[in-house]
């Protein structure tokens, strides 16, 4: 662990931060000193990457101070803040596939003879930085042809070419394989030891625990503790991280599982970039039981809500639904075998903008008979359903007619909600069915999820909310690195052992 | 420089005055951009004629009366419009699918050498016109379609843009038609009877019939155009395949998670496409020319872009745009003949109108994305919810 070794290079004092409708970061304050390793610790949404998109010149304050080195400072945009000697590798690199190393790394910031590159000064350059950091790099080499972990060696070099002193590491290890991680460490104390200052962001315990000097917790927009790596473990952690004790349940009576609906069993599939992100899961839901899947974001919850509806190809395993394999079937068929499915990005799958109400909420059954005679769209029985959709599910809208982008986010998740909750359900597969969604809406949609449960539907809900997890589920499955890591009674479960499941695949708290 | 700032502000008043009248008098808001793509074109084409030292209004006058002067130059102007309509219903049918169909100019060979193909086997002159006209026309459809479909093949086999793959495409057949009807060693399609490199004269029974002896002919094939027209505007609007292309066109994404077979929708949207090219090359051969000449069709698939994107890719204001389009090709030799101004000012007032209806789509397609980018409410939304 690197030593603090100098004064106060970073200091953040009281910065606020509201956006329409949430304060990201609420009087929020922090200090980084030379050499230190400061990790920024909190669940997704906490505000995490706000606050240090404002350090790096992203975001403006509303409110509150930033000094580097003393000096207080007020960034127009990050090329403020690298003048400032500020780096910031991001979650998603910011890299150009078919350039190389070297054509990356001075991208911005060429090293020119007249008007021609100089690459191979520029060569020099880099060789000699990833010598002094230990940050093996080949700057010929295409971008595009490296491992995850390459490019991320490749945007630090970036960043230290610019001089940077203070980085700001956004979920660094997030991408990486556990291999990588430990060779990840070794770069970040090669750097503090000799002198650079670390802000590291990520939800891993395990990790901070690993590197840190100090940590600072935040919640909900709130710096809610700030400790040293000593005085911590994963439990404190854990709990400050997860916070409030009262779990907000929704009434529901006891569920009366019946026989398994979805098996799901050793099931592989791949994220778009081709990275295996569900690693052989395994998992059951009954009839008449809500099964929860906790997990932190990127643990395979997208992939496995998608090879399941079929809109995903399985790389192995096997899925049965209804006791038929249903592995490698369209999402039509799936549907129409009675499975629905609220996807997790309400504007890419959900609903169609330019699309009427009406249009949008027959969307998976407008060539059913009763929408479609030979062929030919019958726009009353259309419209008609669709006024008794938005009748029953409290949709607020103009009209049916009016289009779909017209509504607000809570209103055009409840036509989705409606669209899939209607129809002969055996299964319902629910992606974050609440973000982003006002209170009034959040309850009304549990609501409609119990009652399908208590029709004994089986119900898989994928949430990143544990407060919706905890309250909706009968049983909770926590995903961590494309498998369930434990699976407990929603009866019996706290939010700190979840949470431990959660961060570190394991409720001793080793990974 | 002041002199030009004066004229600036003066134009700029002008055309506040003339958006006020379209939009609140007249309520044509769908079409003002085309409107306006038009008048502003005719403008600058009016500023080109001067320059030559051409009085505009005469100029203009000569063509509106080349355009619709009189029976005779009506009949020739929608005659010359018809096929306009079949290349740009090419566009504007794989448009609604999200795709981006400038293969029609490749799509009218393909479906005008099937039609003269079959229209010019011996057989033909042995069916009774019933019988033998429909064939044609459903050769060229067949052809157009063939060609159209491959490049929505290529598109979901391999991913390959059908921007890219149909121009290619049209660089195919175009040099495939032209060794076709030029080459006599071997003979392949060509009528060795002629002394122009072209195909055999199909069958008398295969001719469609002429509704006027103008100049062009103008024949039956418009009565299919038109109701092809009707038709799409049906399939596209009311039908549920109709939906599905829309679907696939507005969010591919949203369409397979609902269950459409997105890349089933691709490819017959593109087959269906170059069937409408296919279909406009027929008539053609079979109305007017009674012959394959690769020449007949120049440039009219690419006018076809430009006319459907006119209309906004509406299948009926096709027709509309068709013959303003047509009829100007049909009005200009009046033009040329009386004040002396050449064709081509009527090719570069159209080649305007394409690039003022198509930069304001680029303009309105780049705000429309940088919205989405910028709604920080949007991007809060998704994880500020804890």
């Amino acid at each position: 662990m690197a030593q603090a070794s100098g004064g106060t290079v970073l200091e953040v004092e009281g910065i606020t931060k509201a956006f329409p409708g949430v304060v990201a970061n609420d009087d929020v304050s922090l200090t980084l000193n030379q050499g230190e390793i400061h990790c920024l610790l909190g669940e997704n949404g906490a505000g995490k990457s706000t606050l240090v998109n404002m350090v790096f010149g992203l975001y403006r304050p509303d409110q509150g101070t930033i000094k580097v080195r003393g000096e207080e400072v007020h960034f127009e945009d990050s090329g403020d803040a690298i003048a400032r000697g500020i780096g910031m590798v991001h979650q998603h690199f910011q890299l150009i596939p078919v350039f190389t190393v070297a054509e990356n790394i001075i991208l911005g910031n060429e090293v020119t003879k007249g008007a021609f590159l100089d690459l191979d000064t520029a060569r020099r350059q880099i060789d000699a930085l990833a010598e002094r950091y230990g940050l093996a790099v080949d700057p010929d080499a295409t971008v595009g042809e490296l491992s995850v972990g390459e490019q991320q060696r490749v945007e630090l070099v970036k960043a230290l070419f610019r001089d940077a002193d203070i980085l700001i590491l956004d979920e660094p290890t997030a991408v990486l394989t556990p291999g990588e991680v430990d060779d990840f460490f070794g770069v970040v104390e090669s750097l503090t030891g000799q002198g650079k200052s670390i802000i590291f962001i990520t939800h891993k315990l395990r990790e901070v625990l690993a590197v840190a000097d100090r940590i600072t917790v935040l919640r909900s927009g709130r710096v809610v503790g700030t400790t040293t790596a000593e005085g911590a473990t994963q439990q404190s952690l854990a709990n400050l991280m997860v916070g409030r004790d009262v779990v907000f349940r929704v009434d529901k009576a006891e569920a009366d599982p019946g026989a398994p609906v979805v098996r799901v069993q050793g099931l592989r599939s791949q994220d778009d970039r081709g990275v295996e992100t569900v690693t052989g899961l395994d998992v059951e839901v009954r009839a008449g039981e809500i099964f929860g899947i906790a997990g932190v974001e990127g643990n395979g919850q997208r992939e496995l809500v998608e090879t399941i509806c079929g809109m995903r190809p399985a790389t192995g395993g096997r899925v049965e639904m209804l006791g038929q394999e249903t592995t490698h079937w369209t999402p039509r068929k799936i549907h129409e075998l009675g499975v629905a499915h609220v996807p997790e990005n309400r504007s890419k799958h959900g609903v169609v903008a330019q699309y009427t109400v009406a249009d949008n909420l027959v969307l998976n059954r407008y060539h059913h008979r009763q929408f479609s005679q030979r062929g030919v769209r019958n726009a009353a029985a259309i419209n008609a359903e669709a006024e008794e959709l938005v009748e029953q599910f409290d949709v607020r809208t103009p009209g049916v007619d009016a289009t779909i982008d017209t509504l607000s986010g809570g209103n055009q998740q409840k036509v989705i909600v409606a669209r899939e909750l209607t129809g002969d359900l055996k299964a319902l597969i629910v992606a974050q069915p609440t973000r982003g969604l006002d209170v009034g809406s959040i309850e009304f949609i549990h609501r409609k999820i119990i009652e399908l449960r208590d029709q004994g539907v089986a119900v898989l809900l994928v949430s990143a909310e544990l407060d919706e997890i905890m309250s909706l589920s009968d049983r909770i499955g926590v995903l961590y690195r494309g498998r369930l890591a434990g699976t407990v009674d929603a009866a019996d479960a706290t939010r700190e052992e979840l949470g431990l499941l959660m961060a570190t695949g394991s409720a001793e708290g080793q990974s | 420089m002041s002199a030009a700032k004066n004229a600036n502000a003066g134009i700029g008043r002008a055309a506040s005055q003339v958006h006020r009248l379209l939009t609140e008098a007249w309520r044509l808001q769908p079409l003002y951009v085309s409107l306006y793509a038009i008048l502003l074109s005719f403008v600058v084409g009016g500023v080109l004629i001067s320059i030559i030292g051409v009085n505009p209004f005469t100029a203009y006058w000569a063509l509106l009366r080349g355009m619709v002067g009189g029976g005779d130059q009506i009949a020739g102007s929608v005659a010359r419009s018809v096929p306009f309509i079949g290349s740009a219903l090419a566009l504007a049918f794989a448009f609604r699918a999200g795709l981006f169909n400038i293969g029609a100019e490749g799509q009218l060979l393909a479906g005008g050498i099937t039609a003269a193909y079959v229209g010019a086997l011996s057989w033909m002159s042995d069916l009774p016109g019933i019988v033998a006209i429909p064939l044609i026309l459903i050769a060229g459809t067949l052809g157009g379609a063939f060609w159209g479909g491959i490049p929505g093949v290529l598109r979901t086999k391999t991913g390959a843009h059908e921007v890219i793959s149909t121009i290619m495409l049209n660089s195919l057949v175009l040099f495939g038609v032209r060794w076709m009807v030029n080459s006599r060693d071997p003979i392949v399609l060509r009528d060795t009877e002629s002394t122009v490199p072209r195909t055999d004269p199909i069958a008398d029974t295969a001719v469609l019939p002429e509704l006027v002896d103008s100049q062009p002919v103008l024949h039956t094939g418009l009565l299919a155009l038109l109701g092809i027209c009707f038709v799409v505007a049906f399939v596209l609007n009311r039908t549920t395949f109709g939906f599905e292309v829309g679907t696939v066109g507005l969010n591919p994404h949203a369409s397979h998670y609902a269950g459409i077979n997105v890349n089933r929708v691709i490819v017959i949207s593109m087959a269906a496409s170059g069937a409408f090219a296919g279909l406009a090359a027929a008539s053609e051969i079979s109305g007017t020319n009674g012959f394959f000449q690769p020449g007949t069709f120049f440039l009219m698939g690419f006018d076809g872009i430009a006319i459907a994107l006119l209309a906004r890719t509406n299948p009926v204001a096709i027709i509309a745009a068709a013959l303003l389009w047509g009829s100007m090709l049909s009005g200009a030799p009046l033009m040329q003949q009386e004040a002396d101004v050449s064709i081509d000012v009527v090719r570069i007032i159209q080649a305007m109108v394409l690039l003022f209806v198509a930069a304001d789509a680029i303009v309105r397609y780049l705000f429309r994305v940088r919205e989405m980018d910028q709604s920080p409410f949007k991007a809060t939304s998704i994880e500020g919810s804890v």
